[in-house]
């Protein structure tokens, strides 16, 4: 069901600022919520967000079917992004999705949280760079790290 | 609620012939409540005459609500008479910030070589308050507030009293890096305080032109206050936060344009309204 929570000032800045970035990016709010994803993860994830809309942790975390980079399933809380939900701490690895568009991908997946000070936790954003695809070909323009590199 | 202006002037105070119908002092607005309680917002150069007309008998405790500690709005607390009345019951509320207190963040002004008295010398010794996360009651209001998009801590204030309410939010850029008009409500910064406001008081300080090159720096056009305040579908938006170079001329051509935007998107009213000093409201 879609929320329409008024957001914080964070998740409202955070958001602002993965719209305006060619990088891959998450934000999650506090509980985890998929609340936004920008155009770059489009790409990666073959959907834009506003078909997609807001994803429960539980929905996000499993709908790509991650694996590490071996194949072996991953639980949703050997993700960075549900660590650093977690944990309250940045959290970082390489793991393979599988995209709305069917497509393996393997990725470099970096998040941190959104501290705000004192007791107040306002959320997570982990960003994504596309190492490359598991047929061994790269993704599309625009969802590979700085300078084309493979990253991680 | 009675509302009276006593400064709109953004970032520096601005006098002169140029600037007479407006005003030249920084941001400051009393509120009056119905039971006498007396609110002040921001602490601009308006605020050294706000503290004279408060005597001979100033009320016996006074809300100051900051919506940042940038200088235009800090700048006249150091001439408000009242901090210098021993036994004065003084509360100054503002945005939290994770590393200092407001407290310690106010003291950087009252200290020198800023000024010369330091803050703990101050004969009212204020009583500092982080703005609330919750809703507080002071005298007959309900005083909410919230993070707003500005350079550095800033909160937007809303004072609600008897179902009618003033939203103040005077220093917002709620359009950087995004298309305001095209954004649901509750991904609009500001948007929790100014919802249904009767009257908000909202920064107008550029043209279009001159917000392309000025983006960034925490502030908004005139076309962005009226998108804004017809997203939080208020009452009468207010113009507030008037560059020190625009002339009182200058300020009613926009004035002017912020009225067409709003009646051709559907605005009833005259539309928004220059503050100017000495502007007076009554909300009762």
């Amino acid at each position: 069901m879609e929320e329409t929570r008024h957001k914080t000032l964070i998740l409202i800045l955070a958001r602002e600022l993965a719209t305006n970035l060619a990088t891959p990016v998450f934000v999650v709010d506090p509980e985890g919520t998929l609340v936004f994803y920008n155009e770059a993860a489009e790409g990666i994830l073959g959907d834009p967000f506003d078909v997609v809309g807001q994803l429960t942790r539980d929905q996000w975390a499993t709908m790509f079917s991650p694996e590490a980079p071996d194949g072996t399933p991953l639980q949703p809380e050997q993700l960075p992004l549900v660590r650093a939900l977690k944990d309250h701490a940045p959290a970082h690895a390489q793991i393979r999705i599988t995209g709305r568009d069917e497509v393996r991908r393997d990725i470099a997946v970096t998040a941190f949280p959104l501290l705000v000070g004192g007791e107040e936790f306002a959320g997570a954003v982990a960003i994504f760079w596309e190492r490359g695809t598991a047929e061994g070909h790269r993704g599309p323009p625009g969802t590979r790290g700085p300078g084309g590199n493979e990253t991680g | 609620m009675r509302i009276r202006v006593w400064g709109c002037r953004g970032s520096l105070a601005s006098p002169g012939p140029e600037t007479i119908r407006y005003g030249g002092n920084t941001s400051c607005v009393e509120v009056r409540l119905d039971d006498g309680t007396l609110i002040i917002l921001d602490a601009g150069t308006g605020i050294r005459p706000l503290g004279l007309s408060l005597l001979p008998d100033p009320p016996p405790t006074i809300h100051l609500f900051l919506s940042h500690l940038h200088l235009d709005h800090l700048e006249g607390l150091g001439f408000f008479l009242p901090v210098w009345q021993p036994g004065a019951d003084l509360h100054i509320w503002g945005p939290p910030s994770p590393v200092r207190t407001l407290e310690q963040r106010v003291a950087r002004y009252f200290s020198p070589p800023l000024f010369p008295v330091h803050l703990s010398e101050i004969p009212a010794h204020p009583k500092f308050h982080d703005a609330p996360e919750a809703p507080v009651r002071i005298g007959s209001g309900t005083i909410i507030s919230e993070p707003i998009a500005h350079r550095g801590p800033t909160v937007g204030w809303r004072i609600s009293e008897d179902g009618r309410s003033l939203a103040y939010l005077t220093d917002h850029e709620p359009a950087q890096g995004v298309d305001l008009g095209s954004m649901s409500p509750e991904w609009i910064s500001g948007y929790q305080v100014a919802q249904e406001a009767d009257v908000l008081f909202h920064d107008a300080q550029y043209t279009a032109e001159e917000y392309l090159e000025r983006q960034g720096w925490g502030h908004s056009s005139v076309d962005d206050m009226v998108t804004f305040a017809r997203a939080c579908r208020v009452g009468w938006p207010v113009m507030f936060h008037h560059d020190p170079l625009h002339t009182d001329d200058d300020l009613e051509k926009m004035q002017a344009h912020a009225r067409a935007l709003w009646q051709s998107d559907g605005g009833v009213g005259e539309g928004p309204k220059l503050a100017h000093e000495g502007m007076e409201l009554d909300l009762s």
